[in-house]
């Protein structure tokens, strides 16, 4: 069952290359029919595989394909454990959901193989990340998916806006590839491996407290990166210049939750490093709530998504950072469907509205659009964390975890709770301003509903947003005990009893519900609320972030470049050497002199020269 | 079978069969000479394919002396480190003489100095003869200046005088240090010089002795790298030269640099490497960083993947200068690696240069709109140069990386930071050349590649896949050679390699099902 | 009355001395040129000699190196003259300062 694995990375690789070289020969058609084909039959590969793990029939497996570098003992191989299954299914699943919502939503396009091309790379990219046996491997996956956020961020290149966004994605996420480059260096010069296996299991005896925590920290420092933690989510706002679909593929479902992954997968490690636990738990939950201060005021559907992402993506980091994996875990999976679905969702709406992403010119969509009206309210609901779609079992998992943490945590867990509010009143506002009320569009504007190939992986989506929460209720831990062979020798969250956890639901739900009333109460009228003072303002321009970033570090780092090249190099370093050139020419010019031309001066002086030469070998020689 | 000989002697044949063709015939330089450098390739060919993997001794060895009495003979063998610098050179003439169809002016001379060139490289890379070595060495540098000088763009002459005297100066440090070299092994054998590389191996050197003549190898090598801060000679030959001239200078004539290191600094004089180890390998970063900053702000193009090379040797020399295993492995890769990604590059920049005769980034816009196929295969070449894994700029670049941190681990943290920069100074040349909209009116008419451009680029695009998916056939040949330079440094002073720094160290790992009692809960 | 060795070295000295003279006082480039070729002679001598009396071989080749070379020498040598004769109808080396630094 698990031999057939390597297809799951084969197959989307195989579909990359066949779009990229004859996509155009074959035809819109076979060319989204084939892209899509092998996606869903990597998911079909994988499913066997993964109930296997369900069943408890499964072993968690390394599977050996070959020998990449050989100098570092880093190998192509698998790691088939409960957790790489968990994101398989996620990411061709959703991803399998995405591509043929995208037959729909890119038709017509004249780069239509190319786009598939992209998509079906990016899934292979994220299949190398997510079953790789070794760090090495890992990073392959890794920068790879990178490239393929870099090529689908700037699908449509000719707008200079995507072109930029593509390229500060790609950079941004370089920094952070940066910090894990660094953490694998550490990790070689520790273990003198990459191979997860070896390191899990000798690292406790090895690994001291400081090593640990520059490991787990710069490993952050990728995740950051990836998964659009402060300081480097800046780019994630910007990405949504993409064709939404690939918005709800890589920066909603699945790319941005790599770093999560990574942080779970190397949980060994990050247990052994608690300072490394309290820092991510802090920055998650700073960029929840930084996320969610700006979401509440943007304007552009795919934004206040965007931030939201952000926001939750926030979430899973607390939880890896208090220890609760599979919390974060399972809140990535909840919320790769109902933010799938929501961006899918935005999408249709762009679609209708022929490209508008103003909510303020939106409005009264209900009736025009009924399937993608209903499927959003559910992903509004999800993710707003109302009782019992998915949202609210993941984050209150979450908020629980943190909460029986105990201490200083309990500060992070009402701020936590602060941003389910926040989330809840953002949500509200974006799903009235779009669907309900009075129209806002102009009269060229005829909204419709979209075709089949976009409503039903809308369907699909929300039937999951209801239902996947089911399977971790406190009542009945199912997915915790699915993934614990992949956690093994991390300690349980300790402290959580039922009666607690039941309480700080209904705590939870009770401000989710807050949250909806205020923001219902708020937008639900004819009129739009005058979004007006200082905090709307500084909110929407979005603290300004990339422009303290330009001011502090890319126009310093300009300048230092521009003096290297205009000065250091021109004038100090070739300056030297032309200063030695002038001096050699000035130094022959001196002895030029000496030159007069006359055949005789010279035969003079060698004449005059060798009878000095004569009587100093004398000198020497002792003739004298 | 003299195999190397033969190698070494097909360009120049080729050479004498060009200079031969009637005057007039113009038309019929261009294939014979392509033609005529296909044969060195098939016989690099023939010796990769017979090389002893895992032999650390040196292969195809030929010993003809010439005098015994200076102890100059014609010495040329092939191992490890060489085996993949000379199947590079004979693999990117054809492909540079293939890409030299828009040189006009005095083909039958052009064609000439590049196959000299071709044996000269050759030579410089199997002679273990270092008579014979400077010989060649010095061999590349005339066709090199006459191919600049005569063929290049508008401030040809100042480039190429400054790449001859920067090179000439080196080489005279280069040529003392041999001699004194050969007189002091030929002192110890009872001779008057011995030129022979194996002679000299055994030849004990006093400390100071090790430390002038590091110094006096170091020096010439150095600028040929080219090291911060004898690097300024580069960025002006490579803007001046002609296309092809571009691609041998980056890909295969920076190398001889990196490569003299190998061979001779490190092996001759293991102490003087050992002590003088970070303070080269501190150039180096430097190197790394100053290139890539330098390479963000550059308005032309092609001075920008010349300052780019400034920084990736940067990393090769501190992957050898770190003395792991994998560093050095790796530096060997990234110098193979970087010949195939720069030298793309280069070849790119000069089908579009021919089409539209300017290298200021200022000019281009939206390219990718006009150009897909070019756009494509140049954003592959600048990530493949950036080092995105699986393809071949990373594998060097990691095992340089993993390999450095182990004895250098500040350096190496500073000299990663050049893979941000890489990412930088690429992506953003490539969106103002390649994306928005088409501004300049002379770019829309322009036609994309045709056939025979693609089938240039092909061989370089598959070989960058290659060896970035599967590397071990060549890190399998090169690791044992690169073992004896560390056996012998540690044989010959008190350093010692990290355990994870040899292959040995490398820890096993096993396949199959995970049992649960590895770990303990 | 023995012919020694040193009757030999005294020749050449004179002969080596004369051929000084001739270089730096006569303007005749031609003339310089016997003068060298007297020099060279007498060294040829000298070299000679002084193989005979010890018995190596090794003086009379170097001769007979240094007599290849004057070949050579020569026939470069004129055929610059003779070039310059032919622009300026002189051979007078005080008139040609084309060299001067």
């Amino acid at each position: 069952m698990t031999d057939l694995l390597w297809l799951v990375i084969a197959l989307p690789l195989l579909g990359a290359v066949v779009n990229l070289f004859f996509g155009k020969r074959l035809g819109e058609p076979v060319a989204g029919g084939l892209s899509v084909g092998v996606v869903v039959a990597s998911w079909a590969i994988a499913v066997p595989a993964t109930l296997s793990f369900v069943t408890g029939s499964g072993q968690v497996e390394t599977i050996y394909l070959f020998s990449w570098i050989p100098v570092v003992g880093a190998d192509a191989a698998i790691l088939w454990d409960p957790l790489s299954a968990v994101m398989t299914m996620i990411v061709t699943g959703v991803g399998a959901l995405i591509h043929i919502y995208s037959l729909g939503y890119m038709r017509g396009d004249e780069r239509y193989p190319r786009f598939f091309a992209f998509l079906n790379l990016f899934i292979a990219s994220m299949m190398i990340l997510v079953l790789s046996a070794n760090f090495a491997m890992m990073f392959v996956g890794w920068e790879l998916v990178g490239l393929s956020s870099y090529l689908l961020i700037s699908f449509w290149f000719t707008k200079p806006e995507a072109a930029a966004a593509g390229k500060k994605a790609f950079i941004v996420n370089r920094i952070g590839d940066w910090g894990f480059l660094v953490a694998l260096m550490i990790i070689f010069a520790t273990f003198g491996t990459f191979d997860f296996g070896t390191i899990f299991t000798t690292a406790p005896g090895i690994l001291t407290v400081g090593a640990a925590t520059a490991i787990t920290l710069l490993l952050f420092v990728g995740a950051a990166g990836k998964s659009a933690q402060i300081p480097l989510y800046i780019w994630l706002p910007d990405a949504m210049e993409g064709p939404t679909p690939v918005s709800a593929l890589i920066h909603a479902a699945t790319m941005v939750t790599a770093g999560v992954f990574m942080i779970a997968r190397a949980a060994v490690l990050f247990e052994l490093a608690p300072v490394s636990g309290a820092v991510i738990a802090v920055v998650g939950t700073l960029t929840a709530l930084v996320a969610a201060l700006i979401a509440v005021s943007q304007t552009d559907i795919k934004k206040v998504l965007a931030y939201s992402t952000i926001s939750q993506l926030g979430f899973m980091v607390l939880a890896v950072g208090v220890g609760a994996y599979t919390a974060g875990v399972f809140h990535l999976a909840t919320h790769a469907f109902f933010k799938a679905l929501l961006f899918l969702g935005a999408g249709s709406v762009i679609h209708a509205m022929a490209g508008e992403q103003d909510m303020r010119k939106m409005g009264g969509l209900r009736k025009m659009m009924p399937v993608t009206f209903i499927t959003m309210a559910i992903g509004w609901l999800a993710i707003s964390g109302i009782f019992p779609f998915a949202g609210f079992w993941s984050k209150d998992e979450i908020l629980a975890a943190t909460f029986a943490k105990g201490g200083a945590f309990i500060v992070l867990w009402a701020v936590g709770l602060f941003v389910a509010l926040l989330t809840a009143f953002y949500m509200t506002r974006m799903f009235v301003m779009t669907f309900l009320g009075r129209p806002r569009w102009d009269g060229g504007t005829h909204p419709h509903e979209s075709p089949a190939t976009m409503t039903v992986p809308l369907i699909v989506l929300g039937f999951f947003s209801v239902s996947a929460g089911l399977v971790n209720t406190p009542a009945r831990l199912a997915f915790e005990h699915f993934l614990e062979p992949s956690f093994v020798g991390v300690p349980h969250i300790k402290g959580l009893t039922l009666g607690l956890i039941v309480t700080l639901a209904v705590v939870s739900l009770v401000v989710a519900l807050a949250g909806v009333t205020w923001g219902w109460l708020a937008y639900r009228r004819d009129e739009l609320p005058a979004e007006d003072g200082a905090f709307w303002r500084r909110s929407l321009e979005a603290f300004a972030v990339d422009d303290f970033y330009g001011r502090v570090i890319v126009a310093p780092g300009k300048r230092v470049s521009t003096w290297a090249a205009e000065t250091m190099d021109p004038r100090v370093i070739d300056g030297a050497a032309h200063g030695v050139a002038r001096g050699v020419l000035r130094f022959g010019s001196v002895l030029g002199k000496l030159q007069t031309g006359q055949v005789r001066g010279y035969a003079g002086g060698m004449a005059v020269a060798g009878v000095i030469l004569i009587f100093v070998f004398l000198a020497v020689g002792g003739g004298f | 079978m003299p195999v190397l000989t033969i190698l070494i002697a097909l360009p120049i044949v080729g050479a004498i069969v060009v200079a031969l063709l009637p005057k007039r015939r113009t038309e019929l330089v261009y294939p014979i000479a392509l033609g005529m450098s296909i044969p060195p390739l098939v016989v690099a060919m023939y010796v990769l394919v017979n090389f002893r993997v895992g032999d650390a001794a040196f292969q195809f060895a030929e010993n003809v002396v010439f005098t015994e009495a200076f102890g100059i003979g014609w010495i040329v063998a092939v191992d490890g480190i060489s085996l993949f610098m000379v199947v590079l050179t004979a693999l990117l003439f054809p492909i540079s003489i293939a890409a030299s169809r828009s040189i006009t002016s005095n083909v039958k001379s052009y064609m000439v100095l590049m196959l000299i060139l071709e044996t000269g490289l050759l030579g410089v890379f199997l002679a273990l003869d270092l008579f014979v070595f400077f010989a060649f060495f010095e061999i590349v540098l005339i066709p090199m200046y006459l191919l600049i000088s005569l063929w290049g763009s508008e401030n040809r002459a100042y480039a190429s005088l400054k790449f001859v005297l920067f090179t000439a100066t080196g080489s005279a440090f280069l040529l003392a240090s041999i001699i004194a070299l050969a007189i002091i092994t030929g002192d110890q054998m009872g001779t008057l010089a011995s030129f022979d590389f194996r002679n000299m191996l055994q030849t004990e050197l006093s400390s100071t002795a090790q430390f002038v003549l590091f110094a006096g190898f170091g020096i010439a090598f150095a600028i040929k790298v080219p090291l911060f801060p004898f690097h300024t000679w580069l960025p002006d030959a490579h803007t001046e030269a002609p296309t092809a001239a571009s691609v041998i200078l980056a890909a295969v004539l920076l190398k001889m640099g990196a490569y003299g290191f190998l061979r001779f600094n490190l092996t001759l004089f293991p102490e003087a490497a050992v002590s003088l180890a970070v303070p080269l390998a501190v150039l180096g970063v430097v190197g790394i960083v100053y290139g890539a900053a330098l390479a963000i702000v550059q308005p032309d193009i092609k001075r920008l993947i010349a300052y780019s090379s400034v920084s990736h040797m940067g990393f090769i020399v501190l992957g050898a200068f770190a003395l792991t295993t994998q560093a050095l492995t790796g530096s060997v890769v990234l110098m193979i690696s970087h010949g195939l990604t720069t030298g793309a590059l280069f070849l790119l920049v000069g089908m579009i240069y021919d089409r539209t005769h300017t290298r200021e980034i200022a000019d281009y816009g939206g390219l990718a709109r006009v150009m897909p196929v070019f756009a494509g295969m140049f954003l592959f070449a600048a990530l493949a140069s950036a080092g995105l894994p699986g393809l071949s700029g990373f594998v060097g670049e990691f095992a340089v990386l993993i390999g450095s941190y182990l004895t250098l681990p500040v350096l190496t943290v500073i000299a990663s930071s050049g893979v941000i920069l890489a990412a930088i100074y690429l992506l953003w040349a490539y969106e103002r050349v390649f994306t928005g909209p088409v501004t300049n009116p002379k770019l829309k008419v322009l036609r994309d590649l045709g056939f025979r451009e693609v089938a240039i680029m092909a061989p370089l695009v598959v070989l960058i896949i290659g060896l970035g998916v599967y590397p071990k056939p060549v890190f399998d040949r090169i690791e044992p050679s690169v073992g004896i330079i560390l056996d012998r440094i540690e044989a010959t002073t008190d350093f010692e390699v990290p355990a994870e720094g040899r292959l040995s160290g490398v820890a096993e790992i096993e396949y199959g099902p995970v049992h649960e009692s590895g770990g303990d809960n | 009355m023995i012919v020694t060795t040193t009757w030999f070295l005294l020749l050449a000295a004179a002969l080596f001395s004369i051929g000084v003279a001739g270089v730096l006082i006569r303007r005749n480039a031609l003339v310089m040129f016997m003068s060298i070729e007297l020099m060279l002679n007498a060294v040829n001598l000298t070299f000679v000699a002084v193989s005979r009396e010890l018995g190596l071989i090794e003086g009379q080749v170097a001769a007979l190196f240094v007599m290849v070379v004057a070949a050579t020498e020569v026939t470069v040598g004129l055929a610059i003259v003779v070039a310059v004769f032919r622009t300026r109808a002189s051979a007078n080396v005080d008139e040609l300062a084309e060299m001067k630094g």
